[in-house]
């Protein structure tokens, strides 16, 4: 088996300022720009690399190009014009910010939510979290070279689309939950057709699992790269899957459980390597537990009520002074809105941690030092991340 | 411009010092020597572009037009949210390969660069740097709301709004985002307009090259590359 | 949480806690004992996840807030640190204490304050690089006095024929047209009072 063991000692030592001493006119490194136009990249970001031979020596990460200023333009909205803009931070998996920033509303203003809207929330998260590993386990297969894995869990991913379609009229950016609940019921014969997709899925992810956990290029490529050592998940604040892979079984539906995951029964998978492998497997068992998740929330939700608490005149909505931290656990991993109100109709600050603001910037310049060039694309998928979280 | 706040007045004065690496500095070579290097200077061309003549007959001409129509190669650089509904396109349920429509990895094989959404002023440059590398007839297409007037993002500090002053667009499909139905018929009507020989975008920019220019370094400020990069 | 907030109160300066929730509470501590809570509660009591760290503009009070959130995973508690610094108009001059030997991912945080905000952390590796913007010569863009909509419309040409209308008048006018507007409603006031 092939193993890769980055030697470290002929490689400069960075300063005290954090800056290697590199002296590109030597012509023994190459300044490499992995991005933010190229195949292997997950999303619009790049990755400055500084290469010696095929092994890289430096990796600075750069983000921006997605920057919208979220965060300002939030503080000129009114708490419901703030909607139709949240979902769009995170594009593959918007509802957590839809629900993040829901329930922190509700929280400072006082809103209750009735029960049933908590189940439909709950499923609503659980299918993007389909959605979400679908397109990652795509992306990882995508850039191993597996390409056909990637086409079958695109197409998987698009009849779950379908189904939001039914449920909430898009695509992609849903705008389904609402301060205060959800916007609708659950269609008629919806526990049919989401089954139907499920086991679509489901003989798909069989074929899949053949494909990829015992194929030898698979396993060549990604057993015993892109270790992350488990002392420095705290110092690196990695969390979800990531953190799972190393042995820590970290997942805030089990920590602090939020809507009804409480009343749900479910395992967290994890594993020990914490390799590329071992990411890709947590990802793959998480989202069979996903699918279980999906039919047990359908089996267990209740079939009537209310969906849609009374919310004051949203045109004269006032909320206290005040702030407050919602979480949730994402396929990245803990996602969170802080908000801060100070009286007004407007929000003062809407901070959105996204997961890969710490997986992509520092954890990925610490792993990236000591691999090989072909690596950092699979190194970069098997983190998980989505650019356009960490700019906003 | 009727509603300008006028209590806040942007900074105009300040500029942005040039990198230190674009800086034109002494290099010895391995062998000795001194020589001076301007990097914005020697690295690059700096030729403006041309406007590409039709062929001296119609018949010739609409040839042309028809296989630049069937071949259109895009490059896949995802610059907005957009490119999420490019994954759906390209594997079987929606299937715009069959439509000789399929994504290539760089610009210098690609002729239709599809911006897929808002671009923030960062990634302008980019595709602008992208945009004048690929080979010629080129078509621009955008996509979204926020490439037409802004859209969700209209009062965004960081976004352009509206791309057809930074580049010359030959299609908009409207949506926020377009599924992929909209892009599958946004891509047929390009095609008509290629047969129909008014994809005329390269030709436009090269014909209105400076004034292109000049919009996009009202944007860029820290314009540090050569005016034309091939 | 309430003991573990007893036992800091013995040595260090605690304002008033807010108990926002069973696990969140929210505390302001002083600048210079900053430091010191955050290794005790990192060692000590298991507040070992930095999960953020972010600024609020009080611009009207001449005060930036630093709320370092850590959390305690074994008791499911969060705590949100706040930090009060004063506030000046010139970007950079207000600084923070740096706290990236603690957990090397605040280094991120803090280089994206000193961008957005104008916080400088000295000695903070690479807090000077650019991180979000590119060539950006304006106000940090998040500071409150930062005006984006009037930045917007000096800087990008838009195209001409978008309408534009106060979204407020127009949901006003769609699902109370019966509602008084608050011109007209003032105006009748005044006939009133003649």
């Amino acid at each position: 088996m092939f193993s890769f063991k980055p030697d470290r000692s002929q490689y400069p030592e960075p300063g005290p300022d954090g800056k290697l001493e590199i002296d590109l006119e030597t012509g023994k490194y190459l300044k490499l720009w992995h991005g933010p136009n190229h195949p292997g990249i997950t999303g619009n970001m790049s990755v400055e690399l500084t290469v010696c031979g095929d092994e890289v020596v430096d990796g600075k990460t750069h983000v921006g190009y997605l920057h919208r200023g979220f965060e300002k333009l939030m503080e000129r909205r009114t708490f419901i014009q703030v909607f139709p803009i949240v979902c769009r931070v995170c594009v593959p998996e918007p509802d957590f910010n839809e629900y993040c920033y829901a329930a922190a509303v509700e929280e400072l203003a006082d809103i209750d939510v009735p029960e049933m809207a908590n189940w439909i929330r709950t499923l609503i998260l659980e299918m993007g979290r389909f959605n979400s590993y679908m397109m990652a386990m795509g992306g990882i297969s995508g850039a191993l070279g597996l390409g056909v894995v990637g086409q079958w869990m695109t197409y998987t991913r698009d009849l779950m689309l379908d189904r939001f379609e039914e449920l909430t009229g898009a695509r992609i950016y849903h705008m389904f939950i609402l301060p205060g609940g959800v916007r609708a019921h659950l269609p008629e014969g919806f526990e049919a057709r989401m089954e139907e997709v499920l086991q679509t899925a489901e003989k798909y992810l069989a074929d899949a699992e053949k494909l990829m956990f015992h194929s030898s290029v698979f396993k060549t490529r990604t057993k015993g790269v892109g270790y992350i050592d488990p002392a420095l998940f705290e110092r690196y604040g990695v969390t979800g899957p990531n953190a799972r892979a190393g042995g820590v079984a970290k997942d805030v539906r089990k920590d602090s459980p939020y809507l009804v995951y409480d009343q749900l029964e479910f395992t967290v998978h994890t594993e020990t390597e914490s390799d590329i492998y071992a990411r890709t497997l947590v990802r793959y068992k998480d989202l069979q537990e996903t699918i279980q998740l999906i039919r047990q929330i359908l089996r267990k939700m209740p079939k009537t009520g209310e969906v849609m608490s009374n919310l004051p005149n949203v045109l004269h909505w006032k909320i206290p002074r005040g702030e407050t931290y919602i979480k949730g656990e994402s396929s990245r991993g803990e996602y969170g809105y802080y908000l801060v109100t100070d009286g007004t109709g407007y929000p003062r600050r809407i901070n959105v941690r996204g997961p890969s603001y710490t997986h992509a910037m520092a954890l990925l310049e610490h792993l990236i030092p000591g691999t090989n060039i072909s690596d950092v694309a699979a190194l970069m998928v098997s983190l998980h991340t989505y650019p356009p979280e960490i700019e906003r | 411009m009727k509603d300008v706040d006028d209590k806040f007045r942007k900074d105009t004065e300040k500029q942005v010092p040039l990198r230190e690496e674009l800086k034109p500095r002494k290099v010895t070579t391995p062998d000795g020597q001194e020589i001076d290097i301007d990097p914005l200077r020697d690295y690059f061309c700096d030729a403006k572009p041309k406007v590409h003549p039709k062929a001296y007959s119609k018949i010739v001409e609409d040839f042309y037009n028809w296989a630049r129509s069937n071949s259109l190669w895009i490059l896949g650089f995802g610059t907005g949210c957009g490119a999420i509904e490019m994954r759906p396109l390209m594997t079987p349920r929606f299937d715009a390969y069959r439509y000789g429509i399929q994504w290539r990895p760089t610009p210098r094989q690609a002729n239709l660069l599809v911006i897929s959404g808002y671009l923030s002023v960062k990634t302008l440059k980019r595709a602008i740097r992208a945009y004048e590398q690929m080979p010629s007839p080129k078509y621009v297409m955008g996509l979204g709301s926020c490439t037409i007037n802004g859209g969700m993002y209209w009062d965004s500090y960081n976004t352009i709004k509206r791309l057809d002053d930074y580049l010359p667009v030959d299609m908009y499909v409207a949506g926020c985002m377009p599924r992929p139905e909209a892009l599958l018929h946004g891509f047929m009507e390009l095609k008509r307009v290629i047969r129909e020989g008014k994809g005329e975008g390269a030709n436009t920019y090269a014909e209105n090259f400076d004034q292109y220019k000049v919009n996009q370094k009202a944007v860029i400020k820290d314009w540090d590359m050569p005016d034309y990069n091939w | 949480m309430r003991e573990l907030l007893y036992r800091l109160k013995d040595r260090y300066h605690l304002g008033t806690p807010t108990f926002q929730r069973d696990d969140l509470t929210f505390v302001t501590v002083k600048r210079d004992e900053l430091r010191a809570i955050l290794t005790e509660l990192r060692d000590v009591e298991g507040f070992t996840h930095l999960t953020f760290l972010t600024a609020v503009d009080w611009i009207e009070e001449g005060l930036f807030q630093l709320t370092y959130m850590i959390n305690n995973r074994e008791a499911n508690q969060s705590l949100g640190l706040r930090v009060m610094l004063t506030r000046e108009d010139e970007p950079g001059a207000t600084t923070g204490d740096t706290i990236h030997d603690l957990w090397p991912t605040a280094a991120t945080y803090q280089r994206e304050l000193n961008e957005m905000f104008g916080i400088n952390f000295p000695g903070s590796p690479r807090v000077d690089e650019e991180f979000i913007l590119e060539g950006w010569t304006d106000l940090p863009p998040y500071r409150r006095d930062f005006d984006t909509l009037a930045y917007s419309q000096q800087t990008y040409r838009e195209r001409p024929g978008r309408g534009r209308s106060d979204p407020k008048a127009h949901m006003q006018e769609t699902l109370y047209p019966d509602y008084p507007k608050p011109r007209e409603a003032a105006h009748a006031h005044k006939e009133e009072a003649k």
